[in-house]
C-alpha cells in the first residue's frame, strides 16, 4: 500500500488541530461576543454578532464604574506573579536538590514532594483555613500566596527534577572545578537549561491560580482582598444576575493572563541555547 | 610541581565496591593514561582525583598533601571533559577566564593567561563567540585552553576525543601531546582507546572491574604483559590465544601477536581455513579458523587468499607468551 502523500498528511492534520482550536476558543468567543451586545440581545441570540442595533457598553461601563475592580485586578495580579514566582523558585531549588545530590532518602522524599499531585489541596480546606486563623492571615492576599505556592510545587518539582536530570553533570562539574558555588551553577549554568521546561511549569501553575474562586471565597473574601474571579461574582444574584458586567468582567479577566502566557510561550518556543554540550 | 599519589583508593556505591584499592604513583611532568574496558571504573577514579566523587577509603597526595576533604577548587586541577562542558551563555574569553575571576584575579592579569593559552591553541579569531557558534573540534580545543589557563599541578582529560571524528581526533591527539612537551605539566588520561593509550603515555595503567592489572611504559605492557587481559586489550589487531596443550606444550595459553603468526598454502603447525581478509594497503589482516578458534594474522603489504581456502599457521615461538590456567604469565 503506497503511503499516505505528505500533502495529505498535512491537511488531516491541520483539519483535527482547526477542529479541536475551534471548540476550544467557543466559549471564549461566546463570551467575548456578548459582552459587547445589550442585555436583550444577548437572551435574543446569544451566538449573534453585536451589529449597531444590539452593540452596547453597558456591561463595561458597570464594572469599570464599580470602583474597586482595578483593586480587585491588582489583586488577582499580585497573587499570581508572586506565587508563581515562588513555585518556580522553590520547585527549581527541591528539584535542583533531588536530582542533584545523593542523599539518604532521596527517593522517599521525591515521591513525598509529588504526593501533592494526587491529593488535592482542597480537601485541606478546614485545617488550612483554621491554620491562617490561628496565624491571623485570614482576608490577607498572604494567604492565597501560600496556599496557591503549596498547590503548585509538587508538579513543579516533579517536572523540574525530570528536566535537571537531563542536564550535563560534566557542565555542572566543570564549574565546581572552576570554583563556582552551587548556588551559582544552579542559577547560572542549569536554571537557562531548563528554561522550557520553567515555561511549561509556569503556564500549568499560573491558569489554576488565575481562574481560582475556591480560596479566595474562603480565605480572603473582604473587600479589599477580592481576587477578579471572586469580584466578578457580585454581578450574579441570587434572583437576578447582571448578565452584561458578569461576561464584561469575565472578558477583561481573559487580558492578564494571556499576556503572562505570551510572554512564557515565547520561552517555549525558543527553547535551549543549542550547543552548550555536544 | 605536580606530583599524585593513591593510596589504597576504593569507592563504594551502595553494596558495590567499583575502585577496589588502587595504589599509584604519578611523577611529577609524566604523561599518565588510565585504559580500560567501559565500567572498568577509570572515570570514576579520575573524579575521585578532581574531587567530584568522595574517596570511600584510602588517601589522594597532590604533591604530597592530602586532598581528600579539599574542594575541587581548590585542588590546583584543571579537567577537560568529554563533552567539552563549555559554559553556553558564556563567549570563548570569558569561559577560559572564569576559574581565574573566580579566583579573584585582576582583568589584565586574567586578559594575558586567555590570550598566551589562545596562543598556544591558535583559538584568537575565535575569542568572542559562544560555544554554540563552534564547531566540535574547536570546542573541544576552547574546553583544552581553558585547563591550560589555570596552569594547574595537574591536568585531567575525561575521554577527551571520544566525540570527535577520526581525523581530527588524530590531529587533537597530537596536539595534547606537544602541549604536554611544552608545557612539562602532569596530566592524567582516561581513554578505552589502546592507541590512544599507546600513542600518548608515558606510562599506561590498565584497569579491569576497579583493579590495577599492570603500570607500565606502553612498550612494556606490549612486549611484556603480566596477564591474558593486559596482553588482549594492548596491541590491535588483538592477540591470539592459542591452546597450548594441542601444541604439545605445558603452558594452558599460548599469545601470539598477529604479525609473528606465520600463514602458508602449503604446510605449517595449525590447520586453518581463512574466513576474512581486509587489505589496508600498507597491511593485511588474515581471519581463519581453526581448532583454536578465531585467529588473525597480520601481513605487510598486499597480500591475497581466497576465503575458505585451506591454510597452514605456524606461531613464532620465541615471540610467544605463556599463561597458566588463571591467565596469569608464566616467565
Amino acid at each position: 500500500m503506497a503511503a499516505r502523500s505528505p500533502l495529505g498528511r498535512t491537511i488531516a492534520a491541520h483539519a483535527v488541530l482547526i477542529a479541536y482550536t475551534l471548540i476550544a476558543l467557543f466559549p471564549v468567543f461566546v463570551i467575548v461576543v456578548n459582552s459587547f451586545k445589550s442585555r436583550r440581545a444577548i437572551f435574543a441570540e446569544p451566538l449573534a454578532l453585536p451589529n449597531a442595533e444590539t452593540f452596547d457598553l453597558v456591561g463595561y461601563t458597570t464594572v469599570l464604574a464599580q470602583g474597586d475592580f482595578f483593586q480587585y485586578f491588582q489583586n488577582s495580579l499580585i497573587v499570581t506573579v508572586v506565587s508563581l514566582a515562588g513555585v518556580l523558585l522553590f520547585g527549581a531549588m527541591a528539584a535542583f536538590a533531588l536530582s542533584e545530590y545523593r542523599f539518604r532518602g532521596n527517593t522517599l522524599m521525591g515521591l513525598y514532594l509529588a504526593l501533592g499531585i494526587m491529593i488535592p489541596i482542597r480537601l485541606g480546606t478546614v485545617a488550612i483555613l483554621q491554620m491562617m486563623v490561628a496565624g491571623g492571615l485570614v482576608n490577607t492576599l498572604t494567604a492565597l500566596i501560600l496556599v496557591y505556592t503549596a498547590q503548585g510545587l509538587p508538579l513543579a518539582v516533579f517536572i523540574l527534577s525530570e528536566f535537571m536530570r537531563q542536564v550535563s553533570d560534566d557542565l555542572k562539574n566543570a564549574g565546581r572545578i572552576d570554583g563556582l558555588s552551587e548556588y551559582r551553577i544552579f542559577f547560572t549554568l542549569v536554571l537557562p537549561l531548563v528554561r522550557p521546561a520553567m515555561a511549561t511549569v509556569a503556564v500549568f501553575t499560573m491558569i489554576p491560580i488565575w481562574n481560582d474562586l475556591w480560596f479566595p471565597l474562603i480565605l480572603a473574601p473582604a473587600e479589599e482582598t477580592k481576587t477578579i474571579t471572586l469580584g466578578s461574582q457580585v454581578f450574579i444574584g441570587q434572583f437576578v444576575t447582571n448578565w452584561n458586567a458578569v461576561l464584561s468582567a469575565l472578558s477583561l479577566a481573559i487580558i492578564p493572563v494571556m499576556v503572562l502566557y505570551l510572554i512564557f510561550s515565547r520561552q517555549l518556543i525558543r527553547g535551549i541555547t543549542a550547543g552548550a554540550v555536544k | 610541581m605536580g606530583a599524585l599519589t593513591l593510596q589504597g583508593v576504593t569507592k563504594t556505591f551502595g553494596t558495590t565496591k567499583v575502585i577496589q584499592g588502587v595504589d599509584l604513583e604519578v611523577r611529577d611532568g609524566e604523561f599518565c593514561v588510565f585504559v580500560g574496558p567501559s565500567g572498568c571504573g577509570k572515570s570514576t577514579l579520575l573524579r575521585m582525583i578532581a574531587g567530584l566523587e568522595d574517596v570511600s577509603s584510602g588517601d589522594v597526595r597532590i604533591d604530597g598533601t592530602r586532598v581528600n576533604d579539599v574542594a575541587p577548587a581548590k585542588r590546583e586541577i584543571a579537567m577537560v571533559f568529554q563533552s567539552y562542558a563549555l559554559y553556553p551563555h558564556l563567549t570563548v574569553r570569558d569561559n577560559m577566564g572564569l576559574a581565574l575571576k573566580q579566583a579573584g584575579k585582576s582583568k589584565a592579569e586574567i586578559r594575558d593567561a586567555t590570550d598566551r593559552a589562545a596562543g598556544m591553541l591558535a583559538l584568537e579569531p575565535l575569542m568572542e563567540r559562544r560555544p554554540a557558534e563552534l564547531s566540535g573540534g574547536q570546542r573541544q580545543r576552547v574546553a583544552i585552553g581553558r585547563a591550560i589557563v589555570r596552569v594547574p599541578k595537574l591536568f585531567l582529560f575525561d575521554e577527551p576525543l571520544s566525540n570527535l571524528d577520526a581525523a581530527l581526533r588524530v590531529a587533537t591527539r597530537i596536539e595534547i601531546a606537544r602541549l604536554h612537551r611544552d608545557l612539562g605539566a602532569t596530566m592524567v588520561y582516561v581513554t578505552h582507546d589502546q592507541v590512544e593509550a599507546m600513542t600518548l603515555a608515558d606510562r599506561i595503567v590498565v584497569l579491569r572491574a576497579g583493579k590495577v592489572e599492570q603500570v607500565g611504559a606502553p612498550m612494556e605492557l606490549y612486549n611484556d604483559p603480566a596477564n591474558t587481559f593486559v596482553a588482549g586489550f594492548i596491541g590491535s589487531p588483538q592477540m591470539n590465544f592459542l591452546k597450548a596443550g594441542a601444541l604439545g606444550l605445558s603452558s594452558d595459553t599460548l599469545g601470539i601477536r598477529p604479525e609473528h603468526l606465520a600463514i602458508s598454502t602449503e604446510a605449517g603447525e595449525i590447520e586453518a581455513s581463512v574466513t576474512h581478509l581486509e587489505k589496508l594497503g600498507g597491511e593485511t589482516l588474515v581471519y581463519a579458523r581453526s581448532e583454536h578458534g578465531l585467529q588473525t594474522v597480520r601481513l605487510f603489504g598486499e597480500h591475497s587468499y581466497a576465503v575458505d581456502a585451506p591454510v597452514w599457521l605456524t606461531p613464532d615461538r620465541s615471540r610467544a607468551f605463556h599463561f597458566d590456567a588463571a591467565g596469569q604469565r608464566l616467565r
